[in-house]
């Protein structure tokens, strides 16, 4: 296997950790909107505390699509 | 991307091009390039939208009211996070989540004007890693200032056990000293990443348009609709991301103004 054939494989596989970040982010979405629906009145307190989440499980996903698309420039 | 260049390139769009030569200094010239156009943009843009809404009238009009509403956003966002020292470092957030807000939306401007498309600033790491060191030398300074070296203390937090403290501090000080990196990288990969997406549907518009009415049509119009759909996305990403920024910032100014 050539080098840029092994990048461009090593580009599609860092990506994967993007999908796994969409998992991460649905969940915290998803929990936060499980509880808020059982206690709304205690729902707009936390959105501060939601989006902290959110950024830090979303961080890991775009550095994962960094690495991919540093790869695929490499590649290209 | 333009259509004569003949190959698909999504990261052309990023290319700062240079407009005039401004001044040399020491060998080494100073160009206006479209990226300070853009940001000299996005701050007179934000300019005239204060300027309309900050006339103090009693009975607020419609935009006094959108003004007001951004700024109530982000003091009340200060007020929570940081207590009532934060009225200090509401004009700090606030002018950070303005100006990224409008960059970011400016991004997004649908068309190009005599070959000056659209940049978005926010989507360059030497911009947001300039506004997130600021945000960290900001904590740095608060923190020293107020704490003197007990500032240190940050790394040992409240009631962890005498034998884990060789173990938590250094855990504790990478992750503070990686927070500029983190917050700088997640505003540029976020805004790089919809805007190759966007572009990665527009081409496929474009190539559709050659493969005929019984392939081009769908795919054209699915694409079409996706880009829809996905430019909305983008609009919402705008504001998370300068939303995130700014929340994330005063939650470190509050690690330094109170320590934890």
């Amino acid at each position: 296997m050539d080098a840029q054939a092994a990048t461009l494989i090593g580009a599609g596989l860092a990506a994967i950790g993007a999908g796994m970040a969409a998992i991460g982010v649905g969940n915290v979405f998803g929990s936060f909107l499980e509880s808020a629906l059982r206690n709304p009145a205690a729902a707009d307190g936390q959105q501060g505390r939601l989006f902290i989440g959110f950024a830090a499980a979303e961080l890991l996903g775009l550095l994962s699509f960094l690495i991919a698309i540093l790869l695929y420039l490499k590649a290209a | 991307m333009s259509a004569e260049a003949g190959k698909f390139d999504p990261m052309h769009q990023f290319t700062v091009e240079p407009i005039a030569k401004l001044f040399a200094i020491d060998g080494r010239e100073v160009w206006l390039t479209t990226s300070a156009v853009w940001m000299a943009a996005a701050a007179i843009i934000l300019w005239l939208f204060m300027l309309g809404g900050m006339k103090r009238q009693l009975v607020p009009g419609r935009w006094q009211m959108a003004v007001e509403g951004f700024t109530g956003f982000i003091s009340s966002m200060m007020s929570t996070n940081i207590g009532s020292e934060g009225r200090k470092y509401t004009p700090y957030v606030f002018s950070l989540f303005m100006f990224i807000l409008f960059c970011n939306i400016l991004g997004m401007v649908p068309f190009a004007l005599g070959g000056l498309h659209p940049l978005t600033v926010t989507s360059h790491f030497t911009i947001t890693g300039v506004l997130a060191v600021l945000s960290f030398a900001i904590v740095l300074v608060v923190g020293f200032w107020r704490h003197g070296l007990h500032f240190f203390s940050l790394f040992v937090p409240h009631g962890t056990p005498w034998p884990m403290i060789p173990f938590i501090a250094p855990i504790e000080f990478v992750s503070f000293m990686v927070r500029p990196f983190s917050l700088g990288l997640r505003l540029f990969v976020a805004m790089t990443a919809g805007h190759v997406l966007l572009e990665v549907f527009a081409n496929f518009i474009v190539q559709s348009s050659g493969a005929g009415a019984a392939i081009g049509l769908p795919v054209g119009l699915a694409s079409m609709a996706l880009m829809i759909g996905i430019s909305a996305l983008e609009l919402l990403v705008a504001g998370i991301q300068a939303y995130v920024f700014a929340l994330l910032t005063s939650l470190y100014i509050n690690d330094a103004v109170n320590l934890h």
